[in-house]
């Protein structure tokens, strides 16, 4: 599954910051795209198995998905994309583009102050 | 507790291995396809088929990937091409940096299409760009004509689609596929995609994919 290569990732980029507050992280919030083909459960079970004896064990992960965006070719407005209606939703025209997807961002890291 | 706004890219070893790859494959002049489709779908055959066929007006040459086994780098060899094996190892998808060194293994000079036969899978390979020029999604008429509305995203990145196996269609089958559907629902999202029904088995169709393959590798040279 492709959700443990993004998992790793994000271990990795989590630790690298870890070490910069020299503290514990606790929660880190996510976001993707459509196209990034993620399956929540999956991710958050491949981030559980890799974290295991490292500083991110027992980490929680909050993951936002972006919806696809679409830019009208008739009133120039962009909309979110639903795919079982594919049309604008301001104007109803069938002629639009699609915007690049949202990118897979580590968003925020949310980490324990020190007692 | 306190929180820290990081805002980073997450994959993006992936996507500089893709940069790398592309600028290789833009400074040498060479189109590489990536195919992605679910398994089983003809992607092997299609391509076997097409290098026979094309033998004496494009060279071509196979980076193949698979969970496991060199079966279709074998293949694919039985014709003459220059074919590369990626064994992935249980992972659903070829990354960039498998697709760098099998390039640097491929006599890149004397080629001038390479195609990438992704890992059978239509919705993980196409979350990870290669650096390609451009990606070909594969369908056959045996998988349902409803692929393209369930799994959008392939349908939506692909420069073409190849609708493979319609010699099924004809041979009495018990196969409720429905081309223009297919083609409608692909258009959707993406109004420019090239779409070409064919049959790798009887040839059928074929001549609009090579014809399509020969402009865009002409496009490169000039
Ligand atoms: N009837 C028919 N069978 C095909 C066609 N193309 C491929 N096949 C068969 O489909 C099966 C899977 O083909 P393969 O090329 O290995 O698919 P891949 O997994 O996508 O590489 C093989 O048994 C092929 O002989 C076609 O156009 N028509
Ligand atoms: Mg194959
Ligand atoms: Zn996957
Ligand atoms: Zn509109």
């Amino acid at each position: 599954m492709h959700e443990t290569m993004i998992a790793e990732s994000l271990l990795e980029a989590i630790s690298a910051e870890a070490a910069k507050q020299n503290a514990k992280p606790v929660n880190a919030r996510i976001s993707c795209g459509t196209l990034n083909a993620i399956n929540d459960e999956v991710l958050c079970f491949a981030f559980e198995a890799i974290t295991k004896g490292t500083l991110c064990e027992g980490m929680k992960l909050e993951i936002e998905h972006k919806p696809m965006q679409g830019l009208c070719k008739n009133c120039n407005e962009s909309f979110k994309i639903d795919l079982s209606c594919l049309r604008c939703t301001k104007c109803g025209s069938e002629d639009f583009k699609l915007l690049p997807d949202a990118p897979l961002l580590l968003e925020e890291i949310e980490f324990q102050t020190e007692q | 507790m306190y929180k820290v706004n990081v805002g980073k890219k997450i994959l993006s070893a992936n996507e500089e291995y893709a940069l790398k790859n592309s600028q290789l494959l833009t400074e040498q002049k060479k189109l590489c396809l990536n195919m992605i489709s679910s398994p089983g779908s003809g992607k092997t055959t299609i391509l076997t088929r097409t290098i026979s066929d094309l033998k004496d007006k494009i060279k071509i040459g196979v980076i193949e990937g698979d969970i496991q086994t060199e079966i279709d780098a074998e293949r694919i060899r039985a014709t003459k091409a220059p074919a590369i094996q990626i064994n992935t190892d249980g992972a659903c998808h070829l990354s960039a940096a498998q697709v760098n060194s099998a390039l640097e293994n491929l006599p890149i000079s004397d080629l001038d299409l390479i195609f990438i036969e992704n890992v059978g899978n239509l919705v993980c390979p196409s979350a990870f760009e290669l650096g390609e020029s451009a990606k070909i999604a594969v369908l056959s008429v045996a998988e349902g004509d409803d692929k393209p509305a369930k799994y959008p995203s392939i349908f939506a990145k692909s420069k073409a689609m190849l609708i493979n196996k319609i010699d099924l269609l004809k041979a009495g089958v018990q196969i409720d596929f429905d081309i223009e559907r297919a083609k409608a629902d692909a258009r959707k999202l993406n109004k420019g995609i090239e779409i070409f029904p064919i049959s790798a088995k009887t040839g059928e169709g074929l001549a609009g994919w090579y014809d399509w393959l020969k402009r865009e590798v002409k496009k490169l040279r000039l």
